[in-house]
């Protein structure tokens, strides 16, 4: 099963975060970090990172549910 | 391409290159951009490491997964002090150092902490009211630039603001880097657990609405962390939440009061603010020098040096920022600068987690000062800060 995750450019401060947490998901080799795939797998690391995104760039969405930052 | 055999110096040169008195950037951290590969350095303690000066190279080794600040623990650490730094949280690596980010990062996101600028504006005017009323000259460090974070991270944390006494001095002592022996360094900060640990019992018995708290519950309801960790993590968000954004207010004025132009700039055009405070966190170098080094756990080429596993490699930021191949006119200060991504707060995992704060704080204390105070102006000599890890005044008279 999978999630899909999604960076807003225009929040995004390439922070380094997300690559760090996860880098085999997300990647920063432009202005802006960007998920490798749209699809990411449903693990703890995903939540993680949009947890941790300090611009709060990360949303990550089960279908139509949005799961992530969670609250 | 050159490898550590052909460049490597025959000595290891004496690191941390900045002097404690003013804010200027080392003229050896220059040379060394200019130079292929990357600086064999020793600082006052520990063994000797490579020193990355160019942007590129500082974000591949803060951003890179195989560089360790977690390998750091076991290893002889280069550091300016005797005593070793266990920071919990900054020597830690993902997943660990994810599992303790993951508690506090949402107090600080952008979001939550836009929340919390009309308490700090109001702060601001408060304490510029205070100044105007007791007239000048007065001290802007201890009048100003330390009420304001002081004020915002004790109710956010949830620490009682009148013992700012009691944990300054702990805090200093935090940041000191060679006065204190590595006995007094463990006792200072021992000293420092045991009153955060009396708070924490407090804020257990009696919760409350701030983040001790809800740290508190991820402990005892969530298992997430260790009583120890619990602790460390409050020192943490208590030190550093404020002696940094302290110590930049001052810096950040006297840069401008030595740029009359930019300042007259910000001043007619305060749609810039938000902006300068970017400028200002590229252009000033808080530290005395780089500390906290990575551990390349493979071998990894870093700027044309081969790096071997295991070695450590200190990134300075501050140089970084005045990298000619990332910014022009780096060593020129331009409030108007269009948005850069300097790396005043680091980069990666450790990017630091109170950064839309301090920059909320930043601008708040700036823009209120400069407005109320047209005549704003040093009417003495600023007494520096000596053997800390961030550079700044320690005293800085002022008048208006």
């Amino acid at each position: 099963m999978t999630w899909q995750a999604e960076i807003d450019g225009g929040r995004c401060i390439a922070s380094g975060m997300c690559a760090g947490i996860a880098p085999d998901l997300f990647a920063l080799d432009a202005e802006h970090a960007r998920p490798l795939a749209d699809e990411v797998p449903e693990e703890e690391r995903v939540l993680d990172a949009a947890d941790s995104c300090p611009a709060a760039a990360i949303t990550v969405r089960d279908g139509a549910t949005t799961v992530g930052p969670r609250p | 391409m050159t490898t550590a055999e052909t460049t490597v110096q025959s000595e290891a040169i004496a690191y941390p290159f900045n002097s404690s008195e003013g804010l200027g950037l080392s003229q050896a951290y220059q040379e060394a951009r200019n130079r292929p590969g990357l600086v064999r350095v020793r600082m006052a303690y520990g063994e000797p490491a490579w020193l990355v000066t160019r942007y590129a190279e500082a974000r591949l080794v803060l951003g890179d997964r195989r560089f360790s600040r977690a390998a750091a623990l076991h290893r002889d650490e280069p550091r300016q002090g005797e005593g070793r730094r266990n920071s919990g949280i900054l020597t830690m690596d993902p997943p660990e150092h994810t599992r303790l980010r993951t508690l506090v990062a949402k107090a600080f996101t952008v979001h939550q902490v836009e929340k919390l600028r009309p308490s700090v504006r109001q702060l601001t005017h408060e304490l510029l009211d205070g100044l105007e009323a007791a007239g000048p000259p007065a001290d802007l460090v201890d009048r100003y630039a330390l009420p304001i974070p002081v004020g915002v991270i004790c109710r956010l944390l949830g620490v009682p603001e009148e013992d700012r006494p009691k944990f300054r001095a702990w805090s200093d002592a935090a940041l000191s880097t060679s006065s204190l022996s590595a006995e007094e360094f463990d006792r200072n900060r021992d000293e420092l657990r045991a009153y955060m640990a009396g708070l924490i019992e407090i804020h257990r018995a009696a919760p409350q609405d701030d983040l001790m708290t809800s740290l508190i519950e991820a402990r005892d309801a969530g298992d997430r962390l260790s009583e120890l960790e619990l602790v460390d993590l409050c020192v943490g968000i208590l030190v550093a939440g404020h002696e940094t954004t302290a110590t930049q207010i001052p810096n950040f004025v006297l840069t401008l009061l030595d740029h009359p132009g930019e300042l007259r700039r910000l001043r007619e055009e305060p749609a810039l603010l938000n902006g300068a405070v970017e400028e200002l966190l590229r252009f000033v170098p808080l530290g005395k020098g780089a500390s906290q080094p990575r551990y390349a756990t493979e071998d990894i080429e870093v700027g044309g040096q081969l790096v071997r596993a295991g070695e450590p490699v200190l990134v300075a930021v501050g140089s970084a920022n005045r990298d000619a191949l990332r910014f022009d006119e780096p060593g020129k200060l331009n409030v108007a600068r269009p948005a850069t991504q300097h790396l005043g707060f680091g980069h990666g995992v450790h990017h630091c987690l109170g950064a839309p704060l301090a920059r909320l704080e930043l601008q708040e204390a700036l823009g209120a000062l400069i407005t109320r105070f047209p005549g704003l102006c040093l009417t003495g000599d600023v007494v520096w800060k000596d053997q800390m890890l961030v550079r700044g005044p320690r005293v800085m008279p002022v008048g208006w």
